[in-house]
């Protein structure tokens, strides 16, 4: 039995005996109990007998997820989300706070309808904070009123769904937004070289006949963006990398002292352009078939062309899936984000070419994660830094399991599989090509802010 | 049993509604049940399978020449759903069914609300409930096909989808080379033209490689690369490397808009460079045959001259494109 709670509750208490803490913050990874009295980590000496006691025997215990890429669909498009919607998925998902995307419909580009959003993001599953639009009516031109919007706690602006085509725009908002310490969170895609695309450019674009957008589409972006952030002295953040060249730029940028922060989607880790071919195994996975043979092997009519493989950045091909991963295990790549972008059933269930592009996320992020570290391919303290203590840090928050610290933190069973089913996820929308696959990864607790906001089990023993 | 009223000897042979069909010749059918429900591309066909097309093809022709009527298709009701302007494929299909006595329909579907990304899947839901048990699609999106396929209880048979295939255009063309040349094994075939936007090639590509030639590519850099990788296939840096000794030629049609995208100059430069006419032909293998799915843009991509010639083997495509067209009906109906 699993149910939500939100941050309107009671203050939990709790003493979870016997799991595997992982705390990147202290560099800690131990089996130890863990107490919580009135929402705060204490010495688990000092609780009271009568608190409940639950079995951690298996378990995992890490510090709260943190999404920088959501879109809640509110307002605009609630069918396909809502903030509730989407903090009970955050919350299934393990997150305990989501930086909501401002391109809804009307966008968020100034502080009334920031202020909307926020106001029924109180109380919900998960914290949700807004990143606002860059520019107005995200039209790429005239700049949002970012002052008053820093004092309102945006994590950021942000254009997303489009770059800020205009370099001197850009520029402006890099140096606008440097006193500020906020980023300009920066789809990197040069529409002039990405138009009409609905694939990354390669041999499954050209075997299937789809246009394709090429890498140089985000590395132009990418170098641009870093030139104009090195001369005004401000901070650059690239959403949802999807290009090794892409990465190799940010890591020549920090070299030189650039201040240049990046996040990675799961999909662009552990999916790959030869998913839209119907291939249906992880980049770290041998590839068979359509992967192995994109030209030759027959498509499979019941997986080729499957809308819910159309995303942007487009999935990339698999040297470029391992390279990024690679990133995330040495830590170059800051975080992993999910761009979770739900869409209703309509705008998928159309020719490839005509989806809509995006996939949900925050409820497979940390499966996709621990397949890779099943895979041996990332270290689980990694994966968890790049979901939790370092994402948090770009946005001002905490993470900590220190005692002392407010609880915010998930627990997790690495071991147990579940199947991702629509009726298995919290988020009002299905569109993900993982529909159907058994993934390693049960949240078993999610608590945000000292508050229970996911349980599944996990009752109390003795 | 004897078709009194035909001439013609029919046997039974299992279908899926144990219907009997009449069938003129049990030795041009195939031995065993077709295993495919549609046909979305060749590359879905094993060579024994592409064969087995050629050759009823072949025997479709025959009959057709000695204008007899067959009953293949008779109680089925085949739709042709052309979201894309077409004349040639639509006019070939529906002779072809209307050859195996199926019931033609032409499903009414807005063009311009197809680009616009509204429900094909709708729109097919509602023709199956109106009894069309054959769908006969022409799309302008790559993959169409599939979605149809994989959303709506009929058999679809891929008229062209986007960049993306043209299967019964390619079962054509490899009949029509194979009547050429004999056999398409060892064969050096160079395709000439905008590779990239094109579904003729990528049919063509997969048929012509799998029944054993090799394929020469060429045509403007930005349409012709990316094909590299593709077993069989070798991209030319100038055309004269495709046309040397190549045993036969296949030009594809020009998209006359398609300048404005970067992929040539002019159309005067492309005819300059890479336009079909006698004179290039020189280096291929004597009297080589020269193919074009059509319509042609003649003195674009080939010369008026060099396309109404002897060695011009275009008439023979549109006539093998009933006959295959008629014997992919007959196989997908079994």
């Amino acid at each position: 039995m699993s149910s939500f709670g939100s941050l309107g509750d009671p203050a939990a208490t709790f003493v979870l005996t016997g799991a595997r803490v992982i705390d990147p913050s202290a560099d800690a990874d131990a089996v130890r109990d863990l107490a919580v009295v009135d929402g705060l980590l204490v010495d688990p000496a000092t609780v009271p007998s009568d608190a409940p006691r639950l079995d951690g025997t298996g378990l995992v215990v890490g510090p709260g997820l943190c999404d920088l890429h959501v879109h809640l669909r509110e307002p605009g498009m609630e069918r396909a989300e809502t903030v509730e919607s989407g903090a009970r998925a955050a919350a299934h998902g393990g997150f305990t706070t989501i930086c909501a995307m401002p391109n809804t419909d009307p966008p968020l580009d100034e502080p009334a309808r920031v202020a909307m959003v926020l106001d029924r993001a109180r109380n919900r599953a998960c914290r949700v904070r807004v990143i606002a639009a860059a520019t107005r009516g995200r039209e790429g031109e005239r700049i949002t009123e970012i002052g008053e919007l820093a004092g309102m706690g945006i994590a950021g602006v942000s254009d997303d769904g489009s770059v800020v085509a205009s370099a001197r725009v850009a520029r402006g908002l890099l140096a606008y937004l440097s006193p500020l310490g906020l980023p300009l969170i920066e789809h990197a895609e040069d529409p002039a070289l990405s138009a009409g695309s609905v694939m990354r450019a390669g041999e499954t674009a050209t075997r299937l006949g789809l246009a394709g957008w090429p890498a140089s589409a985000e590395l132009s972006i990418v170098e641009r963006d870093i030139a104009l952030a090195d001369e005004t002295r401000g901070w650059v953040h690239f959403t949802h990398l999807s290009t090794e060249g892409g990465l190799n730029a940010i890591r020549r940028a920090r070299e030189r002292g650039v201040r240049v922060t990046c996040d990675v989607t799961p999909h662009h880790l552990a999916l790959t352009d030869a998913w839209v071919a119907g291939w249906r195994g992880f980049a770290w996975e041998e590839p068979q078939g359509v992967a192995a043979d994109p030209f030759g092997a027959p498509l499979d009519a019941a997986l080729a062309y499957d809308p819910a493989c159309r995303v942007n950045p487009p999935l990339s091909s698999r040297a470029e899936a391992l390279a990024l991963l690679a990133g995330v295990a040495d830590g170059s790549i800051d975080a992993i984000a999910t761009d979770h972008a739900p869409h209703p059933r309509e705008r998928k269930g159309v020719e490839f070419g005509a989806a809509a592009p995006g996939m949900i996320g925050l409820e497979t992020a940390l499966s996709l994660g621990l397949s890779a570290v099943d895979a041996g391919r990332l270290e689980l303290g990694r994966l968890l830094a790049a979901l939790s203590t370092r994402p948090a840090a770009l946005i001002g928050e905490a993470r900590s399991l220190a005692v002392g610290s407010l609880a915010d933190l998930v627990v997790f069973d690495p071991a147990a599989r579940w199947r991702v089913d629509a009726s298995a996820l919290a988020s009002a929308s299905s569109n993900t090509p993982l529909l159907g696959m058994e993934l390693p990864g049960v949240v078993r607790m999610t608590v945000a802010g000292g508050r229970i906001t996911y349980r599944d089990g996990l009752d109390a023993i003795g | 049993m004897l078709d009194v009223a035909n001439g013609h000897t029919t046997r039974h042979r299992p279908t899926a509604g144990g219907v009997v069909v009449s069938w003129p010749d049990p030795a041009a059918a195939p031995a065993s049940g077709w295993p495919h429900r549609h046909l979305l591309d060749v590359d879905q066909l094993t060579r024994d399978q592409l064969e087995e097309c050629l050759d009823l093809a072949v025997e479709m022709r025959e009959r057709r020449l000695r204008r007899e009527t067959l009953d293949l298709l008779r109680g089925e009701v085949v739709g042709l759903a052309f979201c894309e302007p077409s004349t040639r494929t639509r006019v070939s299909f529906e002779l072809a069914a209307e050859a195996l006595g199926a019931q033609v329909v032409e499903l009414p579907i807005d063009v311009s609300s197809v680009t616009k990304g509204e429900s094909l899947v709708d729109t097919l839901r509602t023709l199956e409930r109106t009894g069309v048990t054959t769908v006969i699609l022409r799309h302008s999106m790559s993959g169409a096909p599939y979605l149809a396929a994989r959303s709506v209880p009929v058999r679809i048979v891929n008229a062209g989808d986007g960049s993306h295939a043209h299967p019964t255009q390619a079962l054509l063309d490899a009949l029509t080379l194979r009547d050429a040349l004999g056999s398409l094994d060892g064969r050096k075939i160079a395709i000439v033209g905008d590779i990239g936007h094109s579904r003729v090639a990528r049919s063509n590509l997969h048929a012509l490689t799998a029944l054993g030639a090799s394929v020469w590519l060429a045509g403007p850099p930005a349409w012709v690369r990316g094909f590299e990788t593709w077993p069989g296939v070798t991209v030319a840096d100038q055309l004269e490397d495709a046309l040397a000794d190549a045993d036969a030629v296949m030009t594809l049609r020009i998209q006359l808009e398609r300048e404005a995208g970067g992929g040539v100059p002019s159309l005067r430069e492309y005819t300059a460079r890479w336009g079909l006419d006698a004179d290039r032909l020189a280096v291929a293998q004597t009297g080589a045959p020269v193919l074009h799915p059509g319509p042609t843009n003649e003195g674009v991509e080939i010369t008026a001259d060099l396309a109404a010639s002897e060695r011009s083997l275009i008439g023979a495509q549109v006539v093998n494109g009933v006959a295959m067209r008629m014997a992919v009906l007959a196989l997908l109906a079994q």
